[in-house]
């Protein structure tokens, strides 16, 4: 096991100081680019920062704009830190690690984290690998496993895990409805969410079509146009700016024993995420926050399956118990800690999760459409069955 | 009529061979399942790799599988419906009797009738001239 005893000299050192996105879509009727250049101007914009103070950008490797085009078109100038995270959503708080480490070690000073596509209009995100070409590289023959037999596509590689999922621990399709319910329950009242005014019931969503059996339309996120940006920076210099910080107690990347890219499944047990497990443990031991200290949390809800083993290996209940803690009413509006009250990636739209870390802090500074009371920590989590990782927010 | 279809029927999507996994696939054309052994520890491994996470040693040989396994999990294809196969399609993830497990197309029964447990058998789906898989139907 990994060595955590020496991890926080990064703790509660920085903040998530500036948020900004698009309008979330399923037609942008603009470049990608142009998404990525304007979250990343509303980010800057909304931390109190001109485009100038800005030297330092982090994406996802599966992001298609460069972060010199984004300085550039932005006239952010001279860059010290630009780096990439791979592993499509598991990136999320992974680059938030990257703009932590930049900043805590004065590498630079204020970063840029985005994440700007259109998955919907553009090249669909849903549709998978068909037409990846064979170059024989080892990234692409992990796909000569998959391809060839017609599993293809993000949906079909997570309903291997759920349909085992349900067979160990007695799941029933209700059990990834009511995810999908809690859901788009918050998302009806996010004016900013593709789903606003649009609740769905445990029936609607028996009633949805199969996609890739067990998994339903209504067990899958979206697929969305938008970008999205935030901007760390040293909590020092966070005080001094208009908003209230939101600061990162811990946040860790992580990739677990027999990890595939995201068909893990040669592993002894594959009815639980253990990378998640691996970051879970680094980051409640780096913020020393636990679940019970939690307002509520963003969860990466690309899948519904993939929130109860989430809820399992970050400690919300036991293994296996998912499905009852979700029953009794523990993740929905009115909870002791709410998930994803944005309405999440089912509900608000699907960035990659960045639109989730937006969440996190617009909770912590009490700006959330769907705002609690007394908001001191929130989780947020990334791309699940792939190398991945989180982050604890918490109030200054 | 459904013959000369399937003829026009485009390719399945094709594998990335590299030098670590080619053997499978070559394998797979002379209809044999082919299992990686470290040829030091002697640990089965699949997918393959070029080293044994065991021993470290980049020594590795093959071993024919007997082609029996059961259903660990099981995925039935609803959508995209990609044109290279037939839907719904069901996709198992089989646990062989000599350890690893593989994925791959369970195919002569219909998607209701397969369940975590059942027993398959290997058989060989010549796809095209380049591609031969192996699958799994139910055991006899």
């Amino acid at each position: 096991m990994t060595d955590l005893s020496t991890r926080n000299t990064i703790a509660r050192k920085t903040a998530i100081v500036g948020i900004g996105a698009t309008e979330f879509s399923k037609d942008s009727g603009r470049s990608e680019l142009q998404l990525a250049v304007e979250a990343t101007l509303a980010a800057i914009s909304d931390a109190g920062l001109k485009p100038g103070d800005i030297d330092g950008m982090v994406t996802y490797s599966a992001d298609t704009n460069p972060d010199i085009d984004i300085a550039r078109a932005a006239g952010i100038g001279e860059l010290t830190f630009f780096s990439r995270v791979h592993y499509g959503g598991g990136a999320c708080c992974g680059t938030i690690l990257q703009a932590v480490l930049a900043v805590a070690t004065g590498v630079a000073t204020n970063v840029v984290c985005y994440r700007a596509f259109n998955e919907r209009s553009g090249n669909r995100f849903g549709a998978g690998v068909q037409n990846r070409p064979p170059v024989p590289s080892a990234e692409n023959a992990q796909f000569a496993w998959y391809a060839p037999f017609g599993l293809l596509t993000p949906a079909q590689w997570v309903a291997m895990f759920t349909r085992r999922y349900m067979h160990q621990y007695g799941a029933s399709g209700d059990d990834l409805g009511r995810v999908a319910v809690a859901g788009r329950d918050f998302a009806s009242t996010n004016p900013k969410a593709w789903f606003y005014n649009k609740p769905i019931t445990l029936e609607d969503h028996q009633n949805s079509r199969y996609i890739a059996e067990p998994l339903r339309l209504l067990d899958c996120c979206q697929e969305s146009d938008g970008g999205q940006a935030v901007v760390v920076t040293t909590l020092d210099r966070a005080r001094d700016l208009p908003n209230r910080p939101a600061i990162i107690a811990g946040v860790a990347q992580g990739a677990g024993e027999k990890q595939d890219m995201m068909t893990s499944y040669y592993r002894d047990n594959i009815a639980h995420l253990p990378e998640m497990a691996l970051v879970a443990r680094q980051i409640w031991e780096m913020s020393e926050v636990g679940v019970k200290d939690l307002s509520c949390a963003i969860l990466y809800d690309a899948f519904t399956p993939f929130v109860l083993m989430q809820l399992e290996d970050f400690g919300f209940c036991p293994r296996g118990q998912a499905k009852d803690y979700v029953k009794d009413g523990n993740i929905g509006r009115g909870a002791k800690t709410p998930i994803n009250t944005h309405g999440g990636q089912l509900g608000e739209a699907y960035i990659h999760g960045m639109n989730g870390i937006a969440e996190g802090v617009r909770q912590i500074r009490g700006t959330s459409p769907n705002q609690l009371d007394k908001v001191e920590n929130v989780l947020v989590s990334s791309g699940t069955g792939v190398p991945t990782s989180a982050m604890v927010l918490t109030q200054d | 009529m459904s013959l000369a279809t399937s003829s026009h029927k485009p390719k399945r999507p094709r594998p990335a061979i590299t030098q670590d996994i080619e053997f499978f696939f070559t394998g797979a054309k002379e209809h044999k399942l082919l299992i990686q052994k470290c040829s030091k520890c002697s640990l089965l491994r699949h997918p393959p790799l070029p080293c044994c996470p065991e021993c470290n040693s980049f020594s590795w040989e093959t071993i024919e599988s007997k082609g029996l396994g059961t259903v660990y999990s099981f995925v039935v294809n609803h959508y995209p419906q990609v044109p290279a196969f037939d839907y719904p399609l069901v996709v198992g993830l089989i646990e062989l009797d000599e350890g690893t497990r593989i994925v791959s197309q369970i195919v002569d029964c219909e998607p209701g009738e397969v369940f975590v447990g059942m027993a398959l058998e290997v058989k060989f789906l010549e796809c095209d001239d380049e591609l031969t898989l192996p699958v799994f139907a139910p055991r006899k």
